[in-house]
């Protein structure tokens, strides 16, 4: 009798108790186990990640010209800048602005008239309008966020610069996004 | 209220029936012989025409789908397969359409019955929580429903919103990545969002089970918001509200069916009629009526995650209202000033939802140039009178509501429902 006296309450856990905590336990881990795939399936498949990158020949972008293409679903601006616009947006490297970053740091070395962008503003995703706004870069319609000729946040709601993405010059002529 | 059963069941197959699965009974206790408020107005009888909303949307969906295709690259082709070739295809897809409107309009009514009579406040707080729970699942499955035709304010609508929770710090991205099933909304955005449309009206069928549930434990409110103390006080349901209701869905009905048959389009937008292009966004892109005061609350905080956090704050109000109204009187009825704040509200809520449908940076009042501005704002602007506007919505449910109940002097309330109408009372009011 005296071994399977329960103890006073509250004490070490006895064996009841371990039966229990330990049931509870192994359904849990099981129960997020189970959720885990259901869960997991929502972030995007192996053939959506595989889309993830794409080149473009510059040849087809003339001076104050931009062209959008589709990238991950999104748009992608290529913006080859006239001098009057790269100096507009090294001049306006010392403004006050929300998301402070010099063009210099926007472009690839020695590629100035060059900016890639991705084309979703960076309040709510709508497609900012080239050439608009008070600053001649891009307006935002949905929302009124105007950007300067580097694609940095200088008026309205957004509160990043357009982004970057990652991308390189296979040659003079070619860039590879993503 | 709800009493002791007087079913009786009438034949041989009925008893045994009721001594198994008493159905018959449960129906008869709560639509025919359940003791409702004598006093009822025609608010109350937007309980039953959502009711009827919500079987009028699911029967026309479930046929909808059977002819939908949802793919980025057929969605919008199948809508206009079911608008062009389905037999009557045109008929049941306009009723989908605008039984989202119908359906608004009539929960938006029910929303503001349950506030002016005081029907959120003790013992009613969870049949009130509830509401507020099929409310969101409504927005949840009207959002959903509106991106499925793929059109132009389709595809940006779903950019924008969900877009709206990558305003949350740290999460914020992982949250849309997962929300997308890709880096962008697309063709499996699309697939998820049918699914989940199918879903949740059966998942709000689910709550208004509960919903009615917690209203027959505690009874329906009534325009007086003194409880049933007699019998003197309460009819049957059948026939008094049946018909009551059953007339009230008539009206409704030839409401839908204007819509409907004579102004399909009045509600929706233009551009939806444009096949979705991601790298375009519609000049001007606007959310369904119904969500339009929500939207001016977004944009009439000038940063991005305040913005969303007002307005799902506009919404959380709703949830806290049981415990934010601190007056011992339910019905506004008795409470002149709170009448007054309660109009101003109404009023407040039908400019946010202009605000919300116009350019922020346009002029409220043309030609009037006050040259003043405020937070990049000229103070003659839509975002300025929604930002004036957003302060009276808040300033409604977290300072009117607690103080007013602590000040004001209610005029006199009955002593029951009854004794107003048949003056047994000692007080004649």
């Amino acid at each position: 009798m005296a071994e399977n006296d329960p103890g006073p309450e509250g004490k070490d856990p006895n064996r009841r108790d371990f039966i229990h905590i330990a049931a509870i336990t192994a359904a849990g881990v099981g129960a997020g186990a189970v959720a885990w795939p259901f869960i997991a399936q929502m972030n995007p498949s192996a053939d959506t990640l595989a889309l993830a990158s794409v080149e473009y020949d510059l040849t087809k972008v003339e001076a104050g010209m931009q062209v959008t293409i589709n990238w991950r679903g999104k748009p992608l601006f290529i913006r080859n800048r006239t001098q009057a616009q790269i100096d507009a947006a090294v001049k306006g490297d010392h403004d006050p602005m929300p998301d402070p970053q010099p063009d210099a740091e926007r472009h690839k070395d020695g590629k100035a008239q060059w900016l890639v962008l991705v084309g979703s503003c960076t309040h709510l995703g709508c497609v900012p309008t080239v050439g608009g706004g008070d600053y001649g870069g891009w307006f935002c319609p949905c929302h009124g966020s105007h950007y300067d000729t580097s694609g940095r946040i200088r008026k309205g709601p957004a509160p990043k610069n357009l982004v970057v993405p990652e991308y390189a010059f296979l040659s003079d002529t070619k860039v590879k996004i993503g | 209220m709800s009493g002791h059963s007087t079913y009786q069941p009438k034949n041989a197959f009925s008893r045994w029936m009721d001594a198994r699965l008493p159905v018959g009974r449960l129906v008869w206790d709560s639509f025919v012989d359940y003791p409702t408020p004598r006093n009822l107005n025609y608010w109350w009888t937007f309980g039953g025409i959502l009711s009827l909303c919500l079987g009028v949307q699911i029967l026309t969906g479930v046929v909808l789908a059977m002819h939908y295709t949802p793919s980025a690259a057929g969605a919008f082709n199948s809508v206009e397969h079911i608008m062009r070739n389905v037999n009557y295809g045109w008929l049941i897809r306009y009723i989908h359409a605008n039984g989202a409107s119908m359906f608004f309009i009539a929960v938006y009514l029910h929303m503001l019955r349950g506030l002016y009579y005081g029907s959120y406040k003790a013992p009613r707080e969870i049949l009130w929580l509830l509401g507020c729970v099929i409310y969101l699942l409504m927005m949840a499955t009207a959002f959903m429903g509106y991106v499925l035709p793929w059109g132009q304010m389709s595809f940006h609508g779903a950019v924008v919103i969900t877009n709206l929770l990558g305003a949350f710090p740290i999460v914020g991205e992982t949250i849309t990545t997962l929300l997308w099933g890709g880096f962008a909304v697309d063709e499996p955005t699309l697939k998820r969002f049918f699914s989940l449309h199918y879903l949740l009206p059966f998942m709000i069928a689910g709550v208004v089970i509960l919903h009615i549930w917690a209203l027959h434990v505690v009874g329906q409110n009534n325009p007086t918001g003194v409880e049933p103390k007699s019998k003197a006080d309460t009819v049957p349901f059948t026939p008094y509200a049946t018909v009551k209701d059953g007339f009230a869905m008539s009206v409704f009905l030839v409401l839908f069916a204007i819509f409907v048959f004579y102004m399909p389009n009045a509600l929706g937008h233009a551009d939806n009629y444009v096949p979705a292009n991601p790298l375009v966004t519609p000049s001007h892109i606007v959310p369904e009526w119904y969500f339009l005061p929500f939207y001016a609350i977004l944009r009439a905080v000038p940063d991005k995650l305040m913005g969303v956090l007002a307005m799902f704050g506009a919404i959380a109000c709703l949830f806290a209202l049981p415990w934010l109204d601190t007056s011992k009187v339910k019905s506004m009825r008795y409470r002149p000033q709170a009448q007054l704040y309660f109009v101003i509200f109404l009023v407040i809520c039908v400019i946010l939802g202009f605000c919300g449908a116009k350019l922020p940076d346009d002029q409220v009042i043309p030609g009037l140039e006050t040259g003043i501005k405020v937070l990049e704002s000229d103070l003659n602007s839509w975002v300025w009178l929604s930002r004036i506007a957003t302060l009276y919505y808040f300033a409604y449910f977290l300072v009117v509501m607690p103080v007013l109940g602590l000040t004001e002097k209610p005029r006199p309330v009955p002593e029951t429902i009854s004794s107003p109408v048949l003056g047994d009372s000692d007080k004649k009011d």
